[in-house]
């Protein structure tokens, strides 16, 4: 390991959540002032997205960053990023650092390509000539090549992603920071992406990688740090932390799951998820759940008064973050009047589920239609653990192990 | 303020500078006519109806280039505070996903005015000769009362926008602050209606020691206020270091609350 590139000493970072929710007047906080001059703001609730992080990563290292979500990851690329401020604790960067939090991170969308490129470099601190050096590089490596002169407003996710990993990877930062952003290019590019971060790392700088796609953080980071609900939970060789998340991921695996209190959850004030069973189709709980079979997820819930009109979801992924399916009693069109107060359960029946033999995160979320908050959502809170069917019909593609999903295929001479 | 910060960014500073000149012009349909168009306009109302029917004083200067040469100014000073106050909310995006001195979004919408200054100034100078009026060497002193009025609009335009980010209903405060701002300031009338005694109260809005002197910069035979103008620069000094005192101890905060 090189020099530190990067020092973080006991470092938290605590959010109103009060403040960010509700934009504060002017006016609301004078009447505050002269009302009741030193109590302190009370409705504000506080949350600690990190709490307490020491970690030193040296000049030349490939760091992957994984957790769920809302564990803090994204935080932490941010205070690397100087985009905002400890609350306690110190952070040390040294270098250059380009940050690609988001797609098209400091792009402009009334301006082109080109000028876009200039702008992200200066906002990196460079100059122009440096810009210039490395611009053509930059459009070949993005492959927009015939759209560089077109404003950025008319290009696709795609492009945009293209073009700003191009240019943070070109210009040469000290400390790269990567966010989640691979997950919306197309494989190959997504590849490509992959090994400029190897070759970055290779070139005695600094990357840091937060990505739910384990097997891109295992094949190109020698280390991996979890973050769990704002701490450091391992900090090691990507193979061993990357066994241990996907441990405790496992742990919420068998036919009954129950949500606590201390369920990673958003909302759950008025009404909340309490448990998930695993029934097959005689209400019989499954305890080896395999491709093909029939499942019925039952959710129960408690409703501290009456929530009218609320809706369902269940979200199955891969353990790479893609989605598999997204079933929903809104789309599925079926309609429950109210809930609560108390409890109420309901059924969501896969008749046949062609799911590949593997490992499916689910996530759950009741929202109230037309409201952007949800009233309950628990990201990654059960698993299903896929089996091979008993009866070896589907031997042949699982010997192949490719895909999330079997579909019910038939090959026929055209005739 | 982190001023070598803001010099080792200055390449963004331009950046900026020139992208927001660049997206005026291209996204209205009179582009470089507007900033001449406005002070214009302004001009011919204000002669109209301040000038002849409400025969306000002009120090014997015709009204038009009496009013022009302090409109001017004004126009840049008041585009300047409101683009300034909102220039952190209209750039939420660069705020919330990149490190960059936070002090080079004011400055650089402050200078973007200057180019709506510079365009307009192009028509002072083809009304000067048509009144037959031609500037002495006092004309120097323009780019001074030029420098200070950016440097005050700086100052107030950083916290007006810290406290912008904080409270969302200064947005709808500050457009009528500007409005009345206008009346304290001797743009429509000079400061010798204001009887001797307040005239020095006037003085305590910078703006008006700035606003005079361009004008006696531009007009021959209307000797500068030396007094009158540093008192203006002072209290320009003053609103600075308050204002860049204010954005620097809530710029930490930007990126939370915005």
């Amino acid at each position: 390991m090189g020099a530190p590139a990067i020092h973080l000493d006991g470092v938290s970072k605590r959010y109103r959540i009060g403040a960010t929710r509700k934009q504060r007047m002017l006016r609301e906080a004078l009447v505050d002032a002269v009302r009741r001059p030193f109590r302190p703001p009370s409705d504000e609730e506080l949350i600690w997205a990190l709490r307490d992080v020491s970690l030193e990563v040296g000049s030349d290292e490939v760091v992957g960053v994984i957790g769920r979500n809302g564990s803090g990851k994204t935080t932490l690329l941010k205070l690397l990023a100087r985009i905002t401020d400890p609350t306690e604790g110190s952070v040390d960067v040294r270098g250059r650092v380009a940050s690609l939090v988001e797609v098209g991170t400091g792009f402009h969308n009334e301006l082109t390509g080109r000028e876009n490129v200039f702008l992200n470099g200066s906002i990196m601190g460079l100059k122009r000539s440096q810009i210039a050096e490395s611009f053509d590089a930059i459009v070949d490596y993005s492959g927009v090549g015939p759209f560089i002169d077109t404003p950025i407003k008319r290009y696709s996710t795609g492009m945009r992603l293209r073009l700003g990993f191009a240019v943070a990877a070109h210009l040469f930062p000290d400390v790269l920071l990567v966010d989640e952003v691979l997950a919306v290019g197309d494989a190959e590019f997504q590849q490509k992406c992959l090994d400029t971060l190897h070759d970055v790392g290779r070139g005695g700088r600094t990357v840091m990688f937060v990505s739910h796609n384990l097997e891109a953080i295992e094949s190109i980071c020698p280390r991996t740090i979890w973050i769990d609900r704002g701490t450091v939970r391992k900090d090691g060789p990507s193979k061993e932390v990357i066994a241990s998340y996907m441990r405790d991921a496992k742990t919420a695996s068998g036919s009954t799951v129950e949500f606590g209190a201390d369920a990673h959850r958003t909302g759950g004030r008025e009404a909340r998820f309490t448990r998930l069973e695993l029934l097959d189709e005689n209400d019989r709980p499954i305890d080896r759940l395999r491709s093909g079979d029939a499942l019925k997820i039952r959710l129960h819930l408690e409703a501290d008064r009456m929530v009218r009109m609320p809706y369902f979801g269940v979200i199955v992924s891969t353990e790479f973050g893609a989605i598999v399916s997204h079933p929903n009693s809104w789309t599925d069109g079926f309609e429950v009047e109210s809930v609560g107060p108390g409890e109420a359960s309901f059924d969501l029946t896969f008749e046949r589920l062609t799911l590949m033999p593997g490992t499916y995160p689910i996530t759950l979320w009741m929202n109230r239609h037309g409201d952007p908050q949800p009233i309950d959502h628990l990201d990654h809170c059960a698993v299903l653990e896929v089996h091979p069917p008993e009866r070896d019909v589907l031997d042949r593609i699982l010997q192949r192990r490719t895909g999330a999903v079997f579909f019910e295929t038939r090959w026929a001479l055209a005739r | 303020m982190n001023v070598r910060e803001v010099i080792r960014y200055r390449e963004l500073l331009f950046f900026l500078v020139w992208r927001d000149v660049k997206i005026r012009y291209k996204q209205t349909i009179l582009g470089a006519a507007w900033a001449v168009l406005q002070p214009l306009l302004t001009m011919i109302v204000f002669t109209v109806f301040f000038g002849r029917l409400t025969k306000v004083p002009s120090d014997g200067i015709p009204y038009p280039v009496f009013s022009y040469a302090a409109l001017l100014p004004w126009t840049f000073f008041a585009a300047a505070i409101t683009n300034a106050g909102n220039s952190l909310i209209a750039n939420t995006d660069l705020l919330t996903k990149v490190y960059f001195p936070r002090e080079i979004l004011p400055i650089s919408t402050v200078l973007a005015g200057l180019v709506d200054l510079g365009i307009a100034s192009l028509l002072l100078f083809a009304l000067l000769p048509i009144y037959g009026i031609t500037p002495d060497w006092g004309i120097v002193m323009l780019p001074v009362a030029i420098a200070l009025l950016v440097v005050l609009a700086v100052g107030l335009g950083m916290f007006l926008e810290a406290i912008n980010v904080s409270y969302r209903d200064v947005k709808y405060a500050l457009p009528f602050t500007v409005q009345l701002l206008l009346f304290i300031t001797p743009v429509i009338y000079p400061t010798t209606v204001v009887p001797e005694r307040f005239r020095s109260l006037m003085f305590l809005n910078p703006l008006s020691g700035i606003i005079e002197t361009c004008r006696s910069a531009l007009l021959p035979d209307r000797p500068i206020q030396w007094g009158q103008l540093g008192v203006s620069a002072l209290v320009t000094a003053v609103v600075f270091v308050l204002g860049a005192r204010y954005f620097h101890a809530t710029e930490r905060r930007f990126a939370d609350i915005i």
